[in-house]
């Protein structure tokens, strides 16, 4: 409990502070703004509620893009930097292009994606995988070769195939390398899901808060972002969990 | 009674350990390496006979490690032959050689049981018989109780014990110890020395043995060789005046012991000049 006061106080002083200068119409003034331009954490909370089943649908739309794309990376990118490190071709080969991946200008590529797959799923997975195929493949392929070369020479003469060394040294020494990536991507993920929307879709988070925006719905606004950092806060913590799980000795 | 397959494995690996014509375990003429321009070892004639422990002494950086990783076949030799076991060839070099190295290196994911059991699991034994045969070593070599604990929860010393055992499960006829003792503080070396000293009482095993500590390869050994500074070359070889004795403490203050280590001591710095 001790741990989580000075956060949650800080929070609560915040969101205090911008319900009195919100509520009193000072933000507004401030801003030059008219007052219904400029939401109160109540008035957004009021949003949050009224608007639950049409926020808790789009959301669902959200991250189940985040979820896929982000599985997919998980795939492609444990296998690639697997390839890459038990092959000195293959990293030199594809390395460059690895980098070259993570260079893609979101914006712009978005809109090309939807072009080439349509309004359905298949862009936001390519955005969101994008995105996510990086930190993971850099991170895991850090991990693999990080191990002390001692422990590889001690493996050999205790008869391990390269199969075992990378099974029973190099896996585990990486799986903490590969969660730290895991964990970067997940939270980026959020994000281009919401770009993959923006660039062409019918539901979910990012289109809902295009349209509210375009009509001034700034509460509904400000209530689709909270959603959208839920998202990502879970599913940080539930990677965060996995790890402590999986790796017991550290 | 020593792991079943460990018998099996000495007679798949065709490692009779007087295999060569001169009846050495390991024979080492006219060997030379070099990293690139750099000379780490040159003209070196060595032999150790089955099962006798020999110990490298010389000072840091002199190639000691490097002739190690030669023995165990884990690099090959610039020039000069090569003999371990009866094989030349560095696949039967490793297959006849375990390396310990100088940390002890156990896997922190696995417990120390599963850690001495490596070579067994890597040969495709099952996890539940690899356990049962490391556990009776475990038993005789005072790690009894420790078998599922973590390698952090262990001592420096039982770390050590550990990372010997999996090199001697491993049921290789030569072992290849590379400063096995170095990290550990003095009263828990001398402990271990005399540890590994009943060990290889128990289950005999041609050892090359490098150390920086004298006194150490003088008790460990049967015979040590002080090697010279980059390139090493041996700048003499000394017999132990009572190898491996029951009572450590003792041996290493006996006269003879002390002169030998004197002359050992002498060897060294000028080798290191």
């Amino acid at each position: 409990m001790k741990r989580w006061a000075p956060p949650l106080l800080l929070l609560a002083a915040l969101i205090g502070a911008w319900q009195i200068a919100a509520s009193t119409g000072w933000l507004a003034d401030a801003l030059h703004l008219e007052p219904f331009l400029v939401p109160s954490p109540a008035e957004i909370a009021e949003s949050l509620w009224q608007s639950r089943a049409l926020l808790a649908e789009n959301a669902w739309v959200t991250l189940r893009e985040v979820l896929l794309g982000f599985g997919c990376a998980v795939l492609a990118g444990l296998a690639f930097a697997v390839a890459l490190h038990l092959s000195d071709l293959l990293r030199r080969t594809f390395y460059p292009l690895l980098v070259a991946s993570q260079t893609v200008p979101i914006v712009a590529i978005g809109p090309i994606l939807v072009v080439w797959f349509g309004y359905g799923i298949a862009p936001k997975l390519w955005i969101v995988a994008l995105i996510c195929f990086f930190p993971i493949t850099v991170n895991t392929l850090d991990g693999l070769r990080s191990v002390d070369p001692e422990a590889t020479k001690m493996m050999r003469t205790l008869d391990a195939s390269r199969g075992q060394i990378l099974g029973r040294v190099e896996a585990p020494s990486a799986l903490p390398y590969f969660f730290s990536g895991a964990k970067i991507a997940v939270t980026v993920a959020v994000i281009a899901a919401l770009f993959g929307e923006w660039a062409g879709a019918d539901s979910g988070l990012g289109v809902l808060i295009r349209q509210d925006s375009a009509q001034l719905e700034t509460a509904r606004v400000f209530a689709a972002m909270l959603v959208l950092s839920a998202i990502a806060i879970a599913l940080f913590g539930l990677l965060a969990l996995a790890e402590r799980r999986v790796v017991t000795w550290r | 009674m020593m792991p079943a397959t460990e018998a099996k494995d000495f007679a798949a690996a065709g490692a009779s350990p007087a295999a060569n014509a001169t009846g050495a375990a390991i024979a080492i003429r006219d060997l030379g390496h070099s990293y690139g321009d750099l000379r780490t070892i040159e003209r070196l004639d060595l032999a150790v006979p089955a099962h006798g422990v020999l110990g490298l002494v010389g000072p840091s950086g002199c190639g000691k490690s490097t002739l190690l990783e030669l023995i165990a076949g884990l690099q090959e030799p610039g020039q000069g032959e090569l003999e371990v076991g009866g094989a030349r060839d560095p696949r039967g070099r490793l297959q006849r050689c375990a390396y310990m190295p100088q940390r002890d290196l156990l896997l922190p994911w696995l417990s120390a049981i599963d850690n001495a059991a490596l070579a067994l699991r890597n040969r495709g034994v099952r996890r539940a018989q690899a356990r049962r045969d490391a556990g009776e070593l475990f038993e005789r070599f005072g790690l009894g109780g420790f078998e599922r604990a973590a390698p952090a929860e262990l001592s420096g010393g039982m770390r050590q014990r550990v990372a010997f055992l999996r090199t001697l499960i491993a049921g290789k006829p030569v072992l290849a110890l590379d400063e096995p003792f170095a990290s550990l503080d003095a009263i828990t070396r001398a402990e271990m020395q005399e540890w590994l000293a009943a060990a290889l009482s128990a289950h005999p095993r041609t050892v090359v043995l490098v150390t920086h500590d004298v006194e150490e390869a003088l008790y460990l050994s049967d015979r040590v060789a002080v090697l010279s500074a980059r390139p090493a070359r041996p700048v003499e070889e000394l017999a132990a005046p009572a190898p491996r004795a029951a009572d450590r403490d003792a041996a290493v203050i006996d006269p003879q012991f002390v002169a030998v280590r004197e002359r050992a001591m002498r060897a060294l710095r000028k080798g290191s000049r």
